[in-house]
């Protein structure tokens, strides 16, 4: 492969409320069996890239301990191998990453290292499958300097969140905002970037030359005029869950037959690390209807429209609808839960309601699972 | 110098022709149990969460599918830079060459292999027993008795016993007596396969026997140590343990498995099941689907009714399905409006829509009485059943099988239907 991937993950969003106390956004757990980095790793690894660094720096714990072995996404070989770096105390560096292009200038000995020409750089909160190889390609017979993923969104979709790009016919990139709180555009950069490496060490190198630390507004838009940077568009799936809503939604859009054969049926598949967990159990008086229903899992209960993580136990004559109940969760005997996320390893006392009222709600009751 | 204190030899060469047309193509350590497991997993996880890292495998019946399962050991921790696991196959040698003849014969062919990891003791296993054991508190046992052969035995109701080989014991557990499938039992301990040796006593008695024929460690090894009155102990064992040998109670056990606090317990955190599982995706239920006492694993889809049923990984059922009482293996398509009454379906059957399976009355099987019982209908692996045709109780079917192979639609119990074909 003719490119390494850097995979920015050490991302809080305050957007998330209390799911990201815990954990990076990368390591969201998504469609009931994966986590979010788990899109970009196994894109990565099935685009043959091999070389693959994640930056960490947001309570990085729970993603630390995803990514305790590159064996899940078949990386770990000698070429290449997966890297985990989180900011360090250096002889002349003090600092935490302060941006995404301070995250790549603190760890630049990794892209100098390197002999393949090109660097493809993706975010870890977004579920999407893709071939790299093909932007790689774009890029390459464009002649461009750098090339942004791009997609469009549905018209009067809330575009407050992303990085708006406007194109010309040749699809060069002639407007960038940056979050902006209203626009015309709704063509959105997907975070994803492709960049020759002697490229990106210069203007990384420049950038932080000038203490200036972010990728989008910093280099992208500042070189937006005299670089050029192409738009590929893509119109498969492609969702971001950083906020509360999308990550409701984009756990939801599983349901769907579509959604659901894209993941997990066309190749190529989408690993995540291996949990070893038996088999979901149905007990008499479970019933389970449109649902995801991840291994590990005990049912006594009704579950609708939801998506159950591993080792989910729904107690006697439980009621869940329209939910996501993350990993390692216990509900206790008549339960009734409307709306809602429940965070994981929490344990929910019996007899009690829960419902999202104006929209999702996410539970984090911190019980003790076991009476003393 | 390489030292493990001890080693395990996995038996893992019989076919296990008991099960029918489900061990026609693979060895019976490497057929589906549980859903998502296979019978090997058990002995294989076993041995690691006894802290014993050292495995050979012996292999001799079909054996593809378990070398792909066991592959590096990387499931079972078992990818180790010393010892790990081996697949060790009969091979040739300069002066003969032969199949392992007998239980004892395959380890004695292999006495190269032990040599390398200069153990103390050796374990010897089975692959075809569902049961958790800690193989160390029995190496405690035999250390702290100064054995030199441990025998695991289990009691039995005494009009079983005749089937096995029967211990009797002292009251310090010692063996007195050594009988093998005795038709009047003096005892109802057990041996359950499960042998602890020091590596002297069975060293010197494989070379001893190494031109018995068919040497075996029930006929021939174990009454051999007994004779030269070398120290033999029984390790009383009173937990699960589960010979699943013939389709009755291979079934029996993976029902066993959906009681709502079943004895072997698969949900416990502390002595886990390891198994190569690729398939990630959870399960989807759907709208119209109607789930009851059943076990089903990732990535399978469900459309209709599964009721007191074990599923394995990506197993499709159809709209207006009903499966019940049945085992149906990874990557089962099962199409519309089917009925699955007591079925065994093995891996990549593809049913089509409308089949009935397991109709009729308890007829026995014409062929394989003794194989073909207790009303169960046993479908082979990767069998293809055509659309509209209804199946009866004791058959065996295998096979690509088109319609014209079911007169009038009907394969009346008892009968069995063996075709060519399919993916290997």
């Amino acid at each position: 492969m003719r490119a390494v991937g850097i995979i920015l993950a050490g991302g809080n969003s305050r957007r998330m409320d209390a799911l990201t106390d815990k954990r990076a956004v990368a390591a969201m757990p998504i469609a009931g069996s994966y986590r979010a980095i788990d899109f970009a790793l196994s894109n990565m690894s099935n685009s043959h890239v091999q070389r693959v660094a994640v930056l960490t720096q947001y309570n990085a714990r729970s993603l630390n301990e995803h990514l305790n072995s590159s064996k899940w996404w078949d990386f770990g070989r000698k070429q290449g191998g997966l890297f985990v770096f989180t900011p360090t105390i250096t002889a002349d560096n003090g600092s935490w990453y302060r941006g995404t292009a301070d995250a790549i200038y603190q760890n630049l000995d990794f892209l100098r290292k390197c002999h393949e020409p090109y660097v493809i750089i993706t975010s870890g909160d977004a579920v999407y499958k893709m071939d790299y190889n093909k932007v790689l390609e774009y890029h390459i017979a464009k002649k461009a300097d750098i090339t942004v993923v791009c997609k469009d969104l549905e018209p009067g979709e809330d575009v407050s969140r992303f990085g708006t790009v406007k194109m010309n016919e040749a699809a060069r990139i002639e407007q960038f905002e940056e979050k902006p709180m209203v626009s015309n555009v709704n063509t959105i950069s997907t975070g994803i970037y492709v960049i020759r490496r002697r490229q990106l060490i210069d203007m990384i190198e420049h950038a932080a030359e000038e203490e200036r630390f972010d990728f989008v507004t910093d280099i992208l838009i500042r070189y937006k005029n005299i670089k050029k940077i192409y738009g590929y568009k893509i119109n498969g799936y492609w969702s971001n869950i950083s906020t509360v809503d999308a990550y409701y939604q984009t756990n939801m859009d599983f349901l769907k037959p579509e959604v659901r054969n894209y993941f997990f049926k066309e190749l190529p598949e989408i690993y995540s690390k291996v949990g070893d967990l038996p088999p979901a159990k149905y007990n008499p008086g479970s019933v389970v209807k449109n649902s995801l229903i991840a291994s590990g899992s005990i049912i006594n209960g009704t579950v609708e429209n939801s998506i159950l993580f591993k080792k989910t136990f729904v107690g006697n004559n439980c009621v869940i609808k329209n939910s996501i109940i993350l990993n390692d969760v216990y509900l206790g005997d008549n339960t009734y839960i409307e709306n809602c996320i429940v965070e994981s390893r929490d344990t929910i006392r019996a007899n009690t309601r829960h419902v999202g009222e104006n929209g999702v709600r996410v539970i984090v009751e911190k019980n003790e699972r076991y009476a003393v | 110098m390489i030292k493990k204190e001890m080693i395990a030899m996995l038996l893992a060469g019989g076919q296990g022709s008991r099960l029918g047309v489900l061990t026609s193509k693979v060895a019976k350590p490497a057929v589906a149990f549980g859903g998502k497991y296979r019978i090997i997993d058990f002995p294989l996880s076993n041995c690691i969460n006894s802290g014993v890292d050292t495995v050979g495998v012996l292999t001799q019946y079909q054996p593809l599918r378990l070398n792909t399962h066991i592959g590096i050991g990387i499931p079972w921790d078992l990818d180790r830079n010393v010892g790990g696991v081996t697949v060790l196959p009969p091979y040739e040698k300069s002066t003969s060459s032969e199949w392992y003849t007998g239980t004892a014969n395959a380890i004695y062919q292999n006495l190269e292999y032990m040599e390398t990891f200069n153990p103390d003791y050796v374990l010897i296993l089975s692959g075809d027993h569902i049961y958790k054991m800690d193989y160390e508190v029995m190496l405690d046992f035999h250390k702290a008795n100064n054995a030199d052969v441990t025998i695991a035995a289990m009691p039995v109701p005494m009009e079983e016993a005749s089937r096995f080989g029967i211990v009797v014991t002292d009251e310090e557990s010692r063996i007195s007596e050594f009988e093998e499938k005795p038709e009047k039992p003096s005892s109802n301990l057990a041996s359950m396969g499960i042998y602890i040796f020091s590596w002297p006593v069975l060293k010197k008695a494989l070379i001893e026997l190494s031109d018995q024929p068919n040497c075996d460690f029930g006929k021939h090894i174990i009454p051999y140590c007994f004779q030269n009155d070398q120290r033999l102990f029984a390790y009383e064992y009173n937990g699960y343990w589960k010979d699943v040998g013939t389709l009755g109670s291979y079934w029996e056990a993976n029902m066993e498995l959906i009681d709502i606090v079943p004895e072997f317990n698969l949900y416990e955190e502390f002595w886990k099941i390891y198994t190569n599982s690729a398939n990630l995706p959870p399960m989807y239920v759907s709208e119209d689907a109607v789930i009851d006492k059943s076990i089903i694993s990732n990535g399978s889809e469900i459309y209709g009714e599964v009721h007191s049923s074990v599923l394995g990984a990506g197993v499709t059922v159809g709209k207006g399905s009903v499966i019940r009482d049945s085992i149906i293996m990874q990557n089962v398509t099962i199409g519309e409006g089917c009925v699955v009454d007591k079925g065994i379906i093995a891996e990549g059957t593809k049913v089509g829509s409308n089949v009935v399976i397991g109709i009729g009355s308890d007829v026995p099987n014409k062929e394989k009485p003794q194989i073909y019982a207790g009303g169960l209908a046993t479908i082979g692996e990767n069998s293809v059943i055509p659309s509209d045709v209804q199946i009866g109780k004791n058959v065996a079917i295998s096979g690509v099988t088109v319609a014209a192979d079911y007169k009038d639609g009907l394969l009346a119990s008892g009968e069995t239907l063996i075709k060519a074909g399919g993916l290997i």
